[in-house]
Parts: structure tokens; C-alpha cells; sequence
């Protein structure tokens, strides 16, 4: 076996040193008559070139992204990750080390958290951010919680433009832990009243800007309404190359901006692992959920970074943390935080306007088409169509033609029948002017 | 339970600065050979420089309204040159399973093959959204069903949520689990069972659903005793969360008594699946009476630890528990196909899932390299690893157990083995100390201050991943040290390490002011003129 390097002579030695007869002497505190006598009903072991023969087979049946004209965002969105990015995640020091609880020969990752904060929150216009979450909805659940340690209240209004996916995370976990949540009619529209829903009882209130159904939103007359309460204001996005063209939400009155991060650096990989992003106010930072690394010196004075405040964490505080969480998206973090360096403000500016341009040409191409209608007014690379069919038969029927044409509302939405002709459709970089005109065509032949 | 107060953020002590180690040469830049002092991007980066060439769309008509960003963003970058160099040289500064025994504790730092990373790159598994027509990623779904079935066989459980997202995901998603279901029963329970060898993880999640914990000690002898659990369980009692093999490295001889127990009182029994690696083809948690366990794939199927994550905590369930798993799952056809399960809609009258834990649907990448792993090892591959684990922690136990103090002497270790500090007595040197001793000799060091049921402890995990001969260098360093610290060279560890990228670092500073965030020094000097 190609893993393991013990032999058998080394075996007999060792058990010979440990003073048993066999190995299974070293498993007697097992009850005896639950051990295994046989081997799993598994396969046996198998050679390198076996392996990879099952699982490309496996893998050549799935259509990948890169191989069609490309339109599926809502949350994930496919985007040009340079090379350089997937060679350094996988230098063997990046890739197989552990959470740094160990700072002397540790301090590649922690700087690289140390960056990734850093980044994170000039993005966002936050003052803090932590060295990442599992992804955008996990972390917008540890968001509310977060909002309802510090308000000491237990209700969270949560916006109809918020990913159906985070707002199933929020109202599970808010059931869960016996809160409250008030979740708004999904908004495709971008027109929902969410300020009439705030009110003195409410913990937070939770926006997402890009909408899920890609509208623009401004966060000022929200973040003013809750604070005017009491409450905080959770900024959500789950496109995080928008930060390159749009107002942050930090300038916008945010107290925490949670978003995914999967843009950049991380390849779709149909749906994980991604990396969340989770970002506050200075004043909260004993509140936050998750790892964070801070700057120090050495013994010699010499600048380091070391995890910090780990008294809000599980491993110290136990059933009184701040979360749960231990292992985070650390790669995926390193992932992120190389492409953004990469880019820089200049490039990361271009690229949104880039994906911002294919978005608004793909828009005038589709309204064009008879019988569909875009209902923004503002958006970023991501929009919504209302379609003269059912959304899910158009995109299978889009898919049998070799385009893949965004994503029908009623997946997310299973019981909102009066969504069924919506379609939730996103352009970024990788499309091209070929791209737009098969999509074009296609939706033309299946309406 | 007491907070823990072991293993908290420490201060370097004063102590003799240097040593004859660190008399190297000054140099001009503070370089030491292949060593390199790397700053930051937001000191060497600018505005303008980008290592990425973005086409120009030209003029178009912005839909941005009036949300168009208004200031500059403060983002440095780099040209690619740059980027690979200083991302490189900062890699350097890690140490890795790549370049030597990681024996960190209840943390399985076993071998990552490197065919696992190529396959999770295939674009059909790579490059497919979550979101695109299940007709067009039957394969995908074909993995993920095919992965469920393997951990099934392993643990014989009925049924398996594939969504979690890492291992503490996993604890909340199978404790969820267990809510739903005495809500089903129409009943309440609020407490739920924690031994005091456990991971945090367990305490704060069960937190975090809103239980309340009683902890449950350890025997002396390191396991926990069935009258002890006995002895708290009640009408109110949810759950107990134990782990086993134990975070002692000893297997829990009374889990079924346990099980039996806790399923008298109407209560489940949740597995923490962390130290799965020890048992792997030996016995199948199932068969111990388990409701619900985690299984880090990240720890027992070698996917890449990656510096802290991403891992992947899929939950399997008993058939009492199944029902309530979350969406999205994996339902099994008879025809060994799977159905993907995406809503409570498409979920049928047959289960009562308790909800959503996460968008999409898991760590795809990770079930991959867990499953690449698994078939590369067979049903005999990945019972001989967990012998050999075990037998290799016991090997480790046996050589040292003359000059350093094993904790539960007189049972078999697992796949790791826990040492307290009763060997430093009077010693002057900590369990600290002798840890940051192991960087400077190239060891990354064991867990420390963990468990809490010993003093200054030391856990120690090889895994299968060691050849003997690196398995004794290991021992003979760790008997060097041990003698080193009784013969009286308090002050080499005391200073230690000296050969490391950093030397100690002032723990407590980072967390009394806090600096999460780069600023710009000359923006700090103008705001503290204005005070």
C-alpha cells in the first residue's frame, strides 16, 4: 500500500518493543463482540491509475462551466482565476499545515491572515475582519447571533433580497437557539418596505446588496431606521468583485458585513468549499465569532502575528464562546487573498467593470428577446428576467441546447409558485460576445 | 466545568536573549541565508501595479445608479513576479506534513497524496456550479452518493448528511439533528452531557442550540464512568457528546453501558467522530449504539488541512435520526443510483428534514480527495492505517514512557497517546517550554494544555503516515529533551526557540491591543498629532 510506509518487519518490531502479540491486543478495551472479524464490504485497495480511471469517468459526465456558454450565478460565480493562485495554494507548506497555534513556524500563514484581514476590510470599509468563516451563509448566521449578543435582543428582519439559501441557514439556526425571525416575501422587485418591519424589538436587520435578485440597494435609510432603534444593520453580499464598482456597505452605515468570498481565487467546485467573509466595528471585536490573527513582536522584538483574543473561542471559553467554529476556510482565505493581490485596486476596478459592462450587454441582448423583461433598475453582473415560460423547463431546455442560462427562481423558491417564470442570470469576465449571442439564440428557439 | 486556564496567551519570560545559536552575523538585511524577512503587501505594494491583465470593455451605459463607488479602496497589488515571490517566501516561514511528523493531537496530520488534488481539479467536478441543471452533473452527484455509501459501510449507519462544512458544522448539524427529533416526540430536553476530556467544540455547540451542559468527569483512569452518566441523566437530558477513542487516546470501555443508558433514559447518544482514525475497519460506531457522529474528512480521509480549513464534517445518523436530516441530502435508489434531495418539498412524506445549514451542498472538493483517499486505500488499505496509527502511537508510548509521564499508563493508547508534565517536576521547565525546545530540533510541536484532565499535557498523535526510522528520531529527540530538561538546561528552553522564523511572541500584548488590521504608520502619526 503506497500510504504507508510501515513494513512488516517494522510492525513485529514495534509490537515487540510495545510488549503485545498483535495488534489486536492493543485494541482490547474495544468490546469484543463489536469488533469487526472481517473487512469492510468495500473494495480493496487500488492503484493510482485505477483510481483516477473511476473518478474521471465519474467527472466526464457533468458539463463543466468552462466547456459552455456560462449564465449561473445566484451565489457562486464563475470567474478567471489566474494561474499563479492555484500553484501557491498548493505549495506543500500552504497546503499541509495546520491552524497556526504554533506562531514561531507558523508565520506564513498567520501573515497571509494578517493580509487577508487587512484586504477584507478595506473592501468592505469595516474597520475589523476575521481570518474568514465557512462561507457567506454560515457566517450570516453568526452574524445574527453576534447581533443578538450585543443588542441582548433575539429578533432579526431579514430583507427578500437576501440568497433563499442564507435565509434558510438564519431561520434554522434562529429556531435552533429559540430566536425570532422575521423573514420578508422573497423580493425579486427590489421594492419590499422593509423599514416599516424595524421596530423596537429588533436585534438586526439583514440587507444583501447585490439583491439575490440583483438589485443595488442603499443601505443609508436602513442602517438609519435600526439605529435609530437599537438595532444593527447586517450587510450581506455574495459577490464580492461588486466591491470593485459599488459603494461599500462599511461608508453605508454597516455595524457587521458578512459576504462570500468565492470570487476570488476559489474555483466553483459546485458549491465547496468556499471562504466567507465576515467583517464589523472595532468597538464589537470581543464579539466576533471565528479565528483572528493580530500583530506582535518576538522575544526579539522583531514584528510577528500571532491568533489573538482566542478567550472568545471554544477551546478556552467552552459553552460560553463567542461560536462554535474551529477549522475556517484557511485556504481558500490564502486563495482569495493572492488573487486580490494580484489585482490590486487597478485591476480589481477594471474587473468589476469589465463584469459590470457584460452584464449590461447581456441585459439589452435578452430584453430584446420577445416576451422577456428585466426587471432592475440597477445591478451589478447578476439581474433577473421575467420569462413568458416556466423558468426551469426554459433552462433544462437551454441545457439540452449547450448553454447554461442562469438559475429559475423556483429552485431556491420551491413554494412561491408565483416565481415560476423568473430567471436569476449573471455575466462576468469569462463571457464573451459568442457567449451572449448562443444564449440569445437558444432562449430564442425555446420560448 | 472550569475555563480553561491552561495554555493561555503567554508573554515571552525573561531569560537569556541569545545564546551562542542566535551569535550569527547581523546582516545588511536582516536576511539569514534562505531565510528572508517578507513585509507586508500594504508595504511593498502600490495602487497602481496589478498582476493581472483585465480586457477594456469600452463605453457602455453603467446600470450602477447612484451606488457607483465614490473613494478609492486602499488595495495594494503586485505584478505577478512580485506576488510569487513574496507569497513563497512567506510559505517558508510554515512548517507542514510535507516536511516532517506533525504530532499534533486529536489532529491527524497524516500524508495528503497529491492524487487527490489532481482529481478535485477535473473540471467535471472542479468547474460545475451548484446551481446548473442536475441534468448536467449526474456525475457529481453520483460522487457524492458513492462517498455516503463508503462512510455507511464504515460506520454502520443508516444514513448520512453530506452538507457540513467542517467538523464543529458536523456537531451542530447532528445535534440539530437530535432537537428535531425530541421535538417530534412532542417532548422538551435541555441538558446535554459533556465529559470534561472533551473538544470545545461540543460544549459550545451544544451552546449554541440552545442546551445547557453538565459535564460529566473523567475517571481516574481517563474514560468515563457509566455511573457518572448514569447519575445525571434524567427526563431533561437530550444528549451526551462523547468522544472515543477519548481525547486521552483511550477507547471509552464502557460505551455500550453508556449507550444503553442514555437510550434508557430517552436521550441519544452523539459521536465525536474526531479520532475516527483509530478505528477505522475495527469496530463501526453503529454497532456501539451511536445516533449521530461526525466524521472529519480532513483528519481521517487526509483531505489538506490547509492552514486552518477548509475542512468537511459530513454527519451519519442512526434510522431514528434519519428522517430529520438537513437538506440537501443523498437519497440511495435501489439501483445504487442517488437522488439528490435539494428541498423539504422534494423530501417527501418520508422525512422531516430540520432544515437548511448552509447554501449548495457541502464541501464538494473535499468529498473527492475523501473519497480518492478511500478507494486508493480499500477496505484493507484503510484498516491497516488505522493499525498502524495505533500501533505507532503505542510505539512512541513504549520508547518514552521511561523518561517522560504517560498519563493512563496501564491501558493501550489509541491512535495517540497523552503525556502530562509530572516528568518536568521541579524541573523549572513547562510543558510550554519543552514544546517550543521540539521547534528547534525541526519538530513541530504535540498538542498542548489539552486535554484538561491532566496537568501540562502533552498528546501525541504520529499517524500511519511515519516510517520507523522517523518514528525513532522522533523518540530519540523527545529523550534527549527529556533528559536535557533534568539535567538542569532550564534556560536553553526557557529561551527557546532560537532557530525558528520568530522566537517567542508576546501573546498577551496581541490581545491587550488588539491590531487586527494594517494601518498606515504615517496615518497613526497624523491622528496622534491631532490628540
Amino acid at each position: 500500500m503506497r500510504y504507508l510506509p510501515l513494513t512488516d518487519a517494522d510492525r513485529a518490531e514495534m509490537l515487540g518493543a510495545v510488549g503485545v502479540g498483535s495488534i489486536d491486543d492493543l485494541f482490547a478495551d474495544v468490546p469484543a463482540d463489536k469488533r469487526l472479524t472481517g473487512l469492510p464490504a468495500l473494495p480493496l485497495h487500488q492503484s493510482e491509475i485505477a483510481v483516477e480511471r473511476k473518478l474521471a469517468a465519474l467527472a466526464a459526465r457533468n458539463v463543466p462551466a468552462g466547456s459552455v456558454p456560462f449564465f449561473v450565478g445566484a451565489g457562486a460565480y464563475r470567474h478567471h482565476v489566474p494561474a499563479t493562485v492555484d500553484h501557491l495554494i498548493q505549495r506543500s507548506e500552504f497546503l499541509t499545515s495546520y491552524t497556526p497555534y504554533q506562531p514561531e513556524v507558523s508565520q506564513g500563514t498567520l501573515q497571509v491572515l494578517f493580509e487577508f484581514q487587512s484586504q477584507v476590510s478595506r473592501l468592505t470599509a469595516m474597520e475589523v475582519a476575521n481570518a474568514s468563516m465557512y462561507d457567506g451563509s454560515t457566517g450570516a448566521a453568526e452574524a445574527v447571533a453576534m447581533a443578538h449578543r450585543i443588542t441582548r435582543r433575539n429578533k432579526a428582519v431579514v430583507s427578500g433580497g437576501v440568497h433563499p439559501h442564507y435565509r434558510g441557514v438564519m431561520r434554522t439556526v434562529s429556531r435552533m437557539a429559540e430566536d425570532r425571525i422575521d423573514t420578508l416575501d422573497p423580493d425579486p422587485t427590489g421594492t419590499e418596505d422593509l423599514l416599516a418591519r424595524i421596530d423596537g424589538e429588533t436585534s438586526c436587520v439583514v440587507v444583501q446588496s447585490p439583491s439575490f435578485y440583483g438589485h443595488l440597494i442603499d443601505l443609508k435609510p436602513i442602517a438609519e431606521k435600526a439605529h435609530a432603534v437599537g438595532a444593527l444593520l447586517i450587510a450581506v453580499f455574495t459577490e464580492v468583485v461588486s466591491l470593485g464598482a459599488v459603494e461599500p456597505p462599511g461608508t453605508q452605515g454597516a455595524d457587521i458585513v458578512v459576504g462570500e468570498g468565492q470570487s476570488l481565487g476559489n474555483p466553483l467546485t459546485f458549491g465547496g468549499p468556499y471562504v466567507g467573509l465576515f467583517a464589523t466595528r472595532e468597538k464589537f471585536i470581543r464579539q466576533m465569532p471565528g479565528r483572528l490573527c493580530g500583530e506582535t513582536v518576538d522575544a526579539d522584538g522583531k514584528r510577528g502575528f500571532v491568533l489573538t483574543l482566542s478567550t472568545r473561542e471554544q477551546h478556552i471559553r467552552r459553552d460560553k464562546a463567542t461560536s462554535n467554529i474551529c477549522t475556517n476556510s484557511g485556504l481558500c482565505a490564502l486563495a482569495f487573498t493572492i488573487h486580490m493581490t494580484l489585482l490590486g485596486e487597478t485591476g480589481l476596478t477594471r474587473l468589476a467593470r469589465l463584469n459590470h459592462a457584460n452584464a449590461v450587454k447581456l441585459a439589452d441582448a435578452l430584453k430584446a428577446v420577445p416576451g422577456v423583461t428585466v426587471l432592475n433598475d440597477t445591478f451589478f453582473n447578476e439581474f433577473t428576467v421575467r420569462l413568458p415560460a416556466n423558468a426551469a423547463e426554459v433552462v433544462e431546455k437551454l441545457a439540452r441546447k449547450g448553454v447554461l442560462g442562469g438559475v429559475p427562481a423556483s429552485r431556491l423558491e420551491p413554494k412561491r409558485t408565483d416565481l415560476d417564470d423568473l430567471l436569476v442570470v449573471a455575466s462576468t469576465e469569462v463571457n464573451t460576445d459568442e457567449d451572449r449571442a448562443a444564449f440569445v439564440t437558444a432562449l430564442k428557439e425555446v420560448l | 466545568m472550569a475555563m480553561n486556564t491552561q495554555g493561555r496567551p503567554t508573554a515571552p519570560t525573561a531569560g537569556p536573549a541569545g545564546g551562542p545559536e542566535t551569535a550569527a552575523p547581523k546582516t545588511f538585511t536582516g536576511n539569514r541565508g534562505l531565510d528572508v524577512e517578507e513585509k507586508l503587501i500594504f508595504e511593498t505594494g502600490r495602487l497602481e501595479a496589478t498582476g493581472v491583465d483585465v480586457e477594456d470593455p469600452g463605453e457602455f451605459q453603467s446600470r450602477l445608479g447612484a451606488h457607483a463607488r465614490k473613494a478609492p479602496i486602499g488595495l495594494p497589488g503586485l505584478t505577478e513576479p512580485e506576488t510569487m515571490r513574496h507569497y513563497v517566501r512567506l510559505s517558508r516561514q510554515n512548517y507542514a506534513i510535507d516536511l516532517g511528523l506533525y504530532p499534533l493531537g486529536s489532529c491527524t496530520m497524516k500524508h495528503n497524496p497529491r492524487l487527490n488534488e489532481k482529481l478535485a481539479r477535473l473540471p467535471g467536478f472542479g468547474d460545475v456550479h451548484p446551481l446548473q441543471p442536475l441534468s448536467t452533473v449526474p456525475g457529481a452527484v453520483d460522487l457524492i452518493a458513492e462517498l455516503g455509501r463508503w462512510l455507511l459501510e464504515l460506520t454502520g449507519m443508516a444514513s448520512v448528511a453530506m452538507s457540513p462544512k467542517a467538523g464543529a458544522h458536523g456537531e451542530y448539524c447532528g445535534m440539530a439533528a437530535i432537537k428535531a427529533a425530541i421535538a417530534a416526540r412532542g417532548e422538551t430536553r435541555s441538558i446535554v452531557l459533556v465529559p470534561e476530556s472533551a473538544h470545545g467544540t461540543n460544549p459550545a455547540t451544544a451552546a449554541a442550540l440552545g442546551f445547557k451542559v453538565v459535564p460529566v468527569p473523567a475517571r481516574e483512569a481517563g474514560t468515563v464512568d457509566p455511573e457518572a452518566v448514569k447519575a445525571r441523566l434524567s427526563s431533561d437530558v437530550a444528549a451526551i457528546m462523547l468522544t472515543n477513542p477519548n481525547t486521552c487516546g483511550l477507547f471509552e470501555r464502557d460505551v455500550v453501558a453508556i449507550a444503553d443508558a442514555v437510550h434508557e433514559a430517552g436521550a441519544y447518544f452523539y459521536a465525536d467522530g474526531a479520532n475516527f482514525n483509530a478505528i477505522v475497519g475495527k469496530v463501526r460506531p453503529g454497532d456501539l449504539g451511536v445516533d449521530a457522529m461526525h466524521i472529519n474528512l480532513h483528519k481521517t480521509f487526509s483531505t489538506p488541512h490547509g492552514g486552518g480549513g477548509p475542512g468537511a464534517g459530513p454527519v451519519v445518523l442512526s434510522e431514528k435520526l434519519a428522517p430529520f436530516a438537513p437538506v440537501p441530502f443523498v437519497r440511495f435508489n435501489p439501483d445504487g443510483s442517488g437522488e439528490f434531495v435539494e428541498t423539504r418539498k422534494q423530501a417527501g412524506d418520508t422525512a422531516t428534514p430540520f432544515g437548511r445549514i448552509t447554501a449548495f451542498h457541502g464541501q464538494m472538493g473535499m468529498f473527492v480527495r475523501a473519497l480518492t483517499h478511500m478507494m486508493s486505500h480499500g477496505a484493507d488499505g484503510l484498516r491497516q492505517a488505522s493499525e498502524d496509527a495505533v500501533l505507532s502511537a503505542n510505539y512512541v508510548k513504549a520508547r518514552l514512557s521511561d523518561v517522560m509521564t504517560v498519563a493512563f499508563e496501564d491501558r493501550p493508547a489509541m491512535h495517540e497517546v497523552l503525556f502530562d508534565d509530572r516528568f518536568l517536576d521541579g524541573t523549572g521547565v513547562t510543558t510550554l517550554d519543552f514544546a517550543k525546545a521540539m521547534i528547534d530540533e525541526g519538530y513541530h510541536p504535540m498538542t498542548m494544555y489539552f486535554p484538561l484532565v491532566v496537568h501540562g499535557a502533552m498528546l501525541i498523535e504520529p499517524t500511519e503516515s511515519e516510517s520507523k526510522a522517523s518514528l525513532d528520531q522522533f523518540i530519540g529527540t523527545l529523550r534527549h529533551l527529556a533528559g536535557k530538561a533534568k539535567a538542569g538546561a532550564v534556560d536553553d528552553f526557557k529561551s527557546a526557540p532560537r532557530l525558528a522564523p520568530r522566537r517567542r511572541l508576546d501573546e498577551t500584548r496581541a490581545a491587550r491591543q488588539p491590531k487586527l488590521v494594517w494601518s498606515d504608520p504615517a496615518d497613526e502619526g497624523r491622528a496622534e498629532a491631532a490628540e
